[in-house]
């Protein structure tokens, strides 16, 4: 086992800078999560730790070995799992399975019960005979997930493993994944650009941008406190509000933001609570029954035009009636700060 | 309803693709009286045996003509062409496609842009060089020039092909334990049979029917190939032999037909299902 160090790290594409100076420490054990839209260089960093990209400049690190340069990915102790699965079609479950340790001349006996060990683990030995095309989508990534286990990598390079499973599968598969990492204790980079899969299984998420990092941290740091305002919005479904109000007692140019579930009716807060208000005028409501979306304006806003959203948890009953103007509020310690200009997060 | 259109639908195109078969097949048994009759007698049905069936056509085919002869010229000519075709083509097309980055493409629009150039255009210069060669009036000038226009239009198809593969089936083998090299020689030659099998029909295809270099480098009877020495034995001045033609037409392309309908679709259906997503 072992951690991923990663320093300075540069991947230009001609003039498109795909990964721009990143660095990384990835600690042992880690499950760490680089999240990002696409195009945000986040799979092109994986692909630079695997060694199928080599990066135009910087270092890298697996368990204190520096590899980039001249070391070929089958050295580096990694394994990866790819979005499309990349099975060998011409080969069983069985074959797959056994390909890398045929591939480092495992004798025969330990490859037979190594991958039975993998199958039973991931509950597929059941298909060990079956070719991949006879399999369905979640068979498949497991089928990927036992190729990649039985290398005993230091580290996992999963490249959006779930994205093509189905909405339902996916909850589970996250589990599966989450509670097998653990078991196991290797150390995990996992590329996605679903927020929720990134909060959801990583012990931390890097928040990536245009080939840079944008942020680093627990979820909860980076939910809670965004550094800047494309963290802000990028994590979090419905997305933070950012209101520029105009007001005098803040330094001028600075966006005001909070969350969604902190924006609730006035009359949910206690009378004493430290709470900043706002005049909402509610345009519509969205009701999907754990909660309801409320879009509206604010009319404090210097542009009162531009939506703003609450989200009310079930157990608020009152009712919301669209097209009038209401009294909410939001808790002052869940209002965040941010300059207008350059979009970075303000501590005062 | 619908299934009675489709099936109706299909009975016309089967009957479209058919039919030169069946024309070739009575054509060379039939009697040259039946053959010939009805350019002058209108009430004469052409697409029945009106006298019965004969053998005499093939009899002239294989005996009076070198025959047998051009079939193995054929073959030896075909075989040497699409090794030496699958030997450069596939190994070009995968590094254009894989290992050569962005210049890859453009060269490969390059190398394919050669194929377009006629051939009329080039015998001139093709034919100094088999001189030079001392190949003159041999097959070998064939299996020379026959590469030129099978290994540019294969190069590209084999890049093309490439482009269906994942190529993270071959990167995951390189995570696995297998170097660029063992994958090229171990695993990549799996993934691309149907692209091979598809180079092998089309050169095989391309040599079968070739005509103008045949024609202009060989000159002995018993060194052409099919595609030429039918045409040059049986098409004496203005009398065409239909029947021979016919018979000579038949017995290249049944076997043919066979080949590709029973074996080549089965060897390219379920290669690639099932590597990926889908």
């Amino acid at each position: 086992m072992a951690g991923v160090e990663i320093r300075n790290l540069k991947k230009y594409f001609g003039d498109l800078h795909a990964v721009d100076g990143v660095d990384l420490s990835i600690r042992e054990g880690e499950f760490l999560v680089l999240l990002g839209s696409s195009g945000s260089g986040k799979t092109t960093l994986l692909r630079m730790i695997a060694g199928l990209e080599h990066p135009t400049s910087g270092e890298i690190y697996i368990g204190g070995v520096r590899v980039d340069g001249d070391v070929p990915p089958r050295a580096r102790g990694i394994a990866m799992v790819f979005q499309s699965y990349a099975l060998y079609p011409h080969r069983t479950v069985f074959k797959n399975i056994a390909f890398p340790l045929e591939a480092s001349r495992v004798p025969r006996q330990q490859i037979e019960a190594k991958v039975r060990w993998a199958a039973e683990m991931f509950s597929i030995s059941r298909y060990l005979d079956r070719y991949p095309r006879q399999l369905s989508g979640g068979e498949r990534q497991r089928v990927a997930l036992c190729r990649a286990l039985v290398r005993d990598p230091k580290v996992f390079l999963l490249d959006e493993p779930l994205a093509n499973l189905d909405a339902k599968l996916r909850n589970t598969a996250r589990d599966d994944l989450k509670r097998f990492q653990r078991q196991i204790g290797t150390t995990t980079v996992y590329v996605t650009h679903d927020q929720i899969e990134a909060m959801g299984l990583g012990d931390r998420i890097v928040v990536m941008e245009h080939g840079k990092v944008r942020q680093m941290g627990t979820p909860q740091d980076v939910y809670e406190d965004p550094v800047d305002t494309f963290v802000a919005t990028f994590v979090g479904q419905p997305p933070m509000n950012l209101l520029d109000l105009g007001d005098p007692s803040l330094p001028p140019r600075t966006l005001l933001g909070f969350r969604p579930e902190h924006f609730l009716p006035r009359s949910t807060f206690a009378a004493g609570e430290d709470v900043r208000a706002f005049r909402f005028s509610v345009r519509r409501v969205e009701y999907l029954g754990s909660d309801r979306y409320v879009y509206g304006a604010v009319a404090e806003s210097a542009t009162p035009d531009a939506t703003v959203i609450a989200k009310l948890p079930g157990t608020i009953a009152q009712a919301i009636p669209e097209g009038e103007t209401q009294e909410f509020a939001v808790p002052r310690a869940a209002l965040r700060y941010f300059d207008a200009d350059t979009g970075l997060r303000r501590r005062s | 309803m619908k299934r009675v259109a489709l099936y109706a639908a299909a009975l016309g195109f089967m009957v479209f693709a058919g039919f030169p078969f069946y024309w070739m097949l009575v054509t060379t048994f039939k009697q040259n009286r039946d053959l010939y009759v009805g350019a002058s007698d209108v009430s004469h049905i052409p697409w029945i045996f009106n006298d019965p069936p004969t053998l005499d056509h093939v009899r002239l085919l294989f005996g009076e003509t070198e025959f047998p002869r051009w079939v193995l010229n054929t073959l030896i000519v075909v075989v040497a062409v699409v090794v030496i075709t699958v030997a450069v083509a596939v190994p070009a097309g995968y590094s254009l496609a894989r290992l050569a980055g962005r210049w890859g493409e453009r060269m490969g629009m390059g190398i394919f842009f050669t194929y377009l150039i006629p051939p009329t255009l080039l015998f001139v210069p093709f034919s100094r060089l088999v001189a030079l060669l001392g190949l003159h009036n041999s097959l070998g000038a064939l299996i020379l020039i026959y590469p030129t226009m099978t290994i540019p239009f294969c190069t590209w198809l084999v890049m093309g092909f490439l482009r269906s593969v994942p190529w993270e089936i071959e990167e995951q083998a390189m995570i696995d334990g297998y170097s660029r090299l063992a994958v090229i020689l171990r695993v990549a030659p799996r993934l691309i049979v149907p692209g091979i099998l598809t180079v092998v029909v089309f050169t095989f295809t391309l040599v079968m029917q070739e005509f103008v270099y045949a024609l202009t480098f060989i000159s002995s009877v018993e060194k052409m190939t099919i595609s030429l020495g039918v045409p040059i034995a049986l098409v004496r001045g203005d009398v065409y032999h239909w029947g021979s033609l016919m018979a000579a037409a038949l017995f290249t392309s049944i076997p043919l037909a066979i080949v590709y309908n029973l074996f080549i679709d089965r060897f390219i259906q379920g290669f690639t299902m099932g590597a990926v997503k889908g």
